[in-house]
């Protein structure tokens, strides 16, 4: 009989994107950068971004595969979230129509070289804003639209309120990532101990927590709020106040193309004052006729030539603001209190309000 | 002699006992069972144990799953109806099957089209695979693919005639010229058929109308088990044909052929098929420009069909070594000449040597599929792990999407391997 065993096509080790995310792409970034070179040398020759995107009549934006309260289809396949609400707003301001937006996928490995050979117009896809992606990679980060940074998750009945009374403390940790090392130095700082309880993948890390095989489980702030809302009972955990590094995430474009660079930085920006001068989507119709600030009359295009120089009408904002709501209308629908994600606004306040959120002005 | 006899015993039975049961113990499930599962201590030992443990998965399992919970809107809300007892939350399926078969952007008013597509699949594969069916049925699998692309993907429908009017061109031209010889025939009937499609490439869009019968869906929003069935079938049935071609290649006498194929089969064979998909999706769109870049399932098709025809070569050349050499020096001494030989009788007999291997790729390659996943297309696994277990309403829900998943994919691999049993014992000729 023909029994033999032949070499099996799935014999491969399984793979787990996460894990491999971030080392993939420190290392290959040479190997990109480089490629990145011969695809812009081909690039720049070409029409800018705008008029490829207004001849398109569609603005390919690249967003994550699913990650809740960022971005992810909803049951009807609408995408929905808080990345997806940058991309919005930005078709809304150069194509008048916020729904005039091609959503492409990307995972962790195939986003830098999605948004490198053109496919994409821009990423907004929770990617934290590093000097090697800026400058070696050749991407230009437009500004921040979330502040994260590492986290602790307890349990209520631990009655601990601060990370600095974690003395002694298990920890379930990611090993081989930036949040173990980052964890180190928290604790060394501030001169108490823990115990480290090494994991592999948040699934696991959620699963040892809630077994309570560790006090205390840390990754990045929104990714514990997120795991949080899946929870059991949400209610009994509780997120501690201390961030213990810096995650700036934010929209990106390629190197470049300056205008169109400006226009994302631009739109993205005046979400950020809308919030801070008051205007909503509710009022800005309103506002912009009956406006005295002359700030907001020159954001919303009822006073001089802010969208002529970026090489849009006068209504740009007010498209972007009307359809998405200001930065912290957008917050709140997404990842904010009232949500399942459950995100206080923290570092994401505005300035005016102990955050780091800090708009340059529309002048 | 009788009298004698009659006085010399005391009882004679004049007939026979009528046939009464075996005892309990030996017969039935009693004695199967004390054959099988206690024929000796240790065996009966063993059964105890296996049977506690039979008892400790399906006490755990049973339960979870009659105890499941269909109508829901969330899992806070299965939580609650569950009300603290253990269940599943089979609401998922059902609140998500669209998804889970045809992916998040599949315009849903048109989902008739590719389970149309489907039932018709069944209808194209029936005569090749049982071939005791009328062979008109044929003509059915020769235009399917022509009908399947036109009612998944849409758009006008001469794209798919003219695709089909190059075939049967090429045709034309390899039947006219295959008696003179046949190089000149197949790559005559190769050129033709090119010749055809890039005439096509200019006609096409002046006979296109601007609102076609099926609206037109691009590949970015094919997804779910859709996906998987479609990169499963048509990678399957291209690689096999590759497949022959590579392992008669190496067998070729000449050196140009013999070494491309084996070059091209341990190259592939020696790289995994994950870093073929990213050179699909990341490496090739930076040699295309972004407007004219190749379809990104079609660049997926070609990776897994390059890869599978490698490994069903080698398959096939398990089955042609294992042929005698006498069989190959019958076929010379008929007057057959290459082409004929291989046709008549070496490839029948080595193709059925291989079923099993060929099988086993088959299986193995459906379930790759689900690979694509890594690189941002939506099929069934990427559906779940991405925007189904990214929602607010389903995010921590795992056992019942991945069970779905594997039940799926055990129904259809379940059957080809019962098919290949059926066709290797339909088309044993041997005495055994």
């Amino acid at each position: 009989m023909y029994r033999l065993r032949y070499p099996k096509v799935s014999d491969q080790p399984p793979i787990n994107v996460a894990d491999y995310q971030e080392e993939v792409t420190m290392n290959k970034s040479v190997l990109f950068g480089a490629m990145t070179v011969a695809a812009l040398a081909a690039g720049a020759a070409a029409a800018g971004t705008l008029d490829d995107v207004k001849a398109r009549g569609k603005l390919n934006c690249g967003v994550t595969t699913g990650l809740a309260g960022f971005a992810a289809p909803d049951a009807n396949g609408e995408w929905k979230g808080f990345d997806v609400a940058v991309c919005r707003a930005v078709a809304a301001a150069v194509l008048g129509d916020a729904t005039a937006v091609e959503f492409v996928p990307t995972t962790g490995k195939t986003r830098f070289t999605a948004l490198a050979s053109g496919e994409i117009d821009m990423l907004a896809r929770n990617t934290t804003w590093t000097l090697s992606r800026d400058v070696d990679l050749k991407f230009d980060f437009v500004g921040v639209n979330y502040y994260d940074g590492q986290g602790f998750m307890v349990p209520k009945e631990l009655g601990v309120s601060s990370a600095k009374d974690l003395d002694g403390a298990t920890v379930c940790i990611q090993t081989g990532t930036t949040t173990e090392l980052n964890l180190a130095d928290f604790f060394r700082a501030n001169n108490i101990s823990y115990e480290p309880v090494p994991i592999e993948t948040n699934a696991e890390g959620t699963q040892q927590y809630l077994a309570g095989a560790c006090d205390t489980y840390t990754t990045d702030a929104s990714g514990l709020a997120s795991t949080r809302a899946t929870f059991e009972n949400p209610g009994d955990h509780t997120l501690l106040p201390e961030i213990i590094s810096k995650e700036p995430l934010g929209p990106l474009v390629r190197h470049g193309d300056n205008e169109w660079g400006d226009i994302v930085r631009w739109t993205l920006n005046a979400l950020i004052t809308a919030e801070e001068l008051g205007v909503s989507s509710a009022n800005v119709t309103e506002m912009t006729t009956s406006t005295t600030n002359p700030e907001i009359a020159r954001l919303l295009g009822s006073e001089g030539t802010l969208g002529e120089m970026l090489g849009l009408d006068a209504d740009w904002a007010k498209r972007a603001i009307e359809t998405q709501g200001n930065y912290g209308e957008i917050f709140a629908k997404n990842i904010g209190e009232d949500t399942p994600i459950g995100l206080a606004r923290g570092l994401n306040a505005q300035w005016t309000d102990g955050g780091l959120l800090y708009s340059p002005p529309f002048r | 002699m009788s009298d004698l006899h009659a006085h010399s015993v005391s009882f004679v039975r004049t007939e026979t006992i009528p046939q009464s049961a075996p005892p309990m113990t030996a017969s039935g499930p009693l004695r199967w069972g004390r054959e099988n599962l206690f024929a000796t201590p240790a065996n009966g030992a063993l059964t105890l144990v296996a049977l506690f443990a039979i008892y400790l998965i399906l006490s755990a399992t049973v339960p979870w799953i009659l105890n499941g919970v269909w109508n829901a809107g969330s899992l806070s809300e299965c939580r609650e109806i569950l009300n603290g007892t253990k269940g599943a939350c089979f609401a998922v399926l059902a609140d998500r099957w669209d998804q889970l078969i045809f992916g998040y952007s599949y315009p849903a008013d048109e989902y008739w089209r590719p389970t149309l597509a489907f039932i018709l699949m069944l209808v194209a594969i029936a005569p090749v695979l049982f071939f005791d069916l009328p062979r008109k049925l044929l003509i059915v699998t020769a235009l399917f693919p022509f009908v399947a692309f036109w009612l998944i993907w849409g758009g006008t429908i001469w794209t798919p005639i003219f695709a089909l009017v190059g075939f049967v061109v090429g045709y034309f031209v390899y039947a006219r010229f295959v008696t003179r010889s046949f190089a000149i025939g197949f790559f005559g009937g190769i050129a033709a058929a090119l010749a055809t499609w890039w005439v096509s490439g200019f006609i096409v869009p002046t006979l296109a109308p601007e609102e076609p019968f099926l609206s037109s869906v691009p590949s970015r929003d094919l997804g779910g088990y859709m996906l998987n069935m479609m990169l499963g079938v048509t990678c399957v049935s291209l690689s096999l044909p590759l497949g022959i071609a590579l392992a008669l290649g190496r067998q070729s006498s000449m050196p140009l052929i013999k070494y491309l194929c084996v070059i091209f089969i341990e190259f592939i064979r020696g790289v995994p098929l994950i870093t073929l998909l990213f050179v699909a999706s990341v490496m090739l769109s930076y040699f295309f420009p972004p407007e004219r870049t190749v379809d990104l399932f079609i660049r997926v098709v070609i990776m897994i069909t390059m890869f599978s025809s490698a490994y069903i070569a080698e398959v096939i050349r398990g089955g042609l070594a294992a042929l005698p050499k006498g069989q190959f020096e019958a076929a010379d001494s008929l007057g057959l000449d290459y082409a004929q030989a291989m046709r008549l009788i070496i490839l029948p007999q080595a193709l059925k040597i291989s079923i099993p291997g060929i099988v086993n790729i088959a299986v193995g390659l459906f379930k790759d599929t689900t690979l694509v996943s890594v690189i941002s297309m939506f099929d069934i696994i990427g559906m779940i792990r991405g925007p189904i277990l990214a929602s607010t309403d389903w995010a921590g829900l795992y056992w019942e999407l991945f069970l779905f998943a594997c039940a799926v994919f055990f129904v259809v691999c379940y059957g080809i391997s019962q098919y290949s049993q059926w066709l290797e014992r339909r088309l044993a000729t041997d005495h055994r």
